[in-house]
């Protein structure tokens, strides 16, 4: 596939907390981590999604000002960012391997519509739905 | 309220962010401010205030807000009765679950059933939270979820 989204970038507190967390706590693979002075681009990718990464940026300079950033950083911290959605094949399974792992859920498993879903949040506060693919 | 929000400092609203997910969690259980601030790791007064400034609600309103659409998902997506679904989402009685919803939505509990019934779903591509939040009321009043005081011989007669 050449056409289609390629990146979504997520605002994240810290770099190196997110990488710690979608790298050894979810599985993700570092795919790019370049710096500019201050600037880090910093991408993930799910295992099995080649064509996807995920951005895990910082806000502030030299992208946003201060003022900017730190309304960022707030809006972050209050899980006021749009859902965010992870399909796994077993939601019992990989709940309690990440729950194992120190991930913070805020939902537990649920079986609804079909399937079941979980909750968690990334250390910045960043809210992700896990959901069971339906078969 | 006119203090920005983005002056309050972020560890401290992601640490405010845990309790409103715990209330979200666990919309049926008691949520006292003592409990919530022991979730944040901050002293009661400072919690409900610093709380009502980052989610523009007090903690009380927005739990009274989940518990409206826990009671609305239950009304739509399943036959418990009403009862059932009043204690379900957490309220001591039947009496202040009716009460409450009408207040808030201006519906009864059983015309909200009727009227989700009849309308045809087609939402099964859209996440179950997304749903089920895009059912919150939008509270922006307060309410009082204990009993009104009804002049006897007006209108009180039905009350029970």
């Amino acid at each position: 596939m050449s056409q289609g989204v390629a990146m979504v970038g997520l605002y994240v507190r810290d770099q190196d907390e997110a990488l710690a967390f979608y790298v050894e706590k979810l599985g993700f693979r570092v795919h790019t981590d370049v710096r500019n002075g201050e600037y880090r681009w910093l991408t993930v990718q799910h295992p099995e999604q080649p064509s996807f990464q995920l951005g895990l940026f910082a806000p502030g300079a030299p992208v946003l000002d201060a003022g900017t950033a730190q309304t960022v950083r707030a809006i972050v911290a209050k899980g006021a960012m749009p859902p965010l959605v992870l399909n796994v094949d077993d939601c019992r399974a990989a709940y309690e391997q990440l729950r194992a792992r120190g991930v913070e859920f805020t939902q537990e498993p649920m079986d609804r519509y079909g399937t079941v879903d979980a909750g968690f949040r990334d250390p910045s506060g960043n809210g992700w739905k896990m959901i069971q693919a339906r078969p | 309220m006119s203090v920005d929000p983005a002056s309050q400092d972020p560890e401290l609203l992601r640490r405010l962010l845990r309790a409103k997910d715990r209330m979200d969690a666990s919309s049926h259980e008691a949520w006292p401010v003592r409990r919530l601030a022991r979730v944040s790791g901050v002293s009661q007064a400072h919690f409900a205030r610093s709380f009502k400034q980052a989610f523009g609600v007090p903690p009380h309103r927005y739990l009274l807000t989940r518990r409206i659409e826990r009671a609305t998902a239950l009304l739509r997506d399943t036959d418990l009765s009403i009862t059932e679904i009043a204690f379900q989402a957490g309220w001591g009685s039947l009496g202040t679950f009716g009460r409450t919803v009408r207040d808030v939505t201006g519906e009864s509990p059983g015309a909200i059933r009727a009227r989700q019934w009849a309308t045809a779903r087609e939402l099964g591509c859209v996440p179950a939270c997304c749903v089920s939040a895009a059912n919150r009321p939008h509270l922006t009043i307060a309410v009082s979820e204990k009993r009104r005081r009804v002049p006897s011989g007006i209108n009180g007669s039905e009350e029970k």
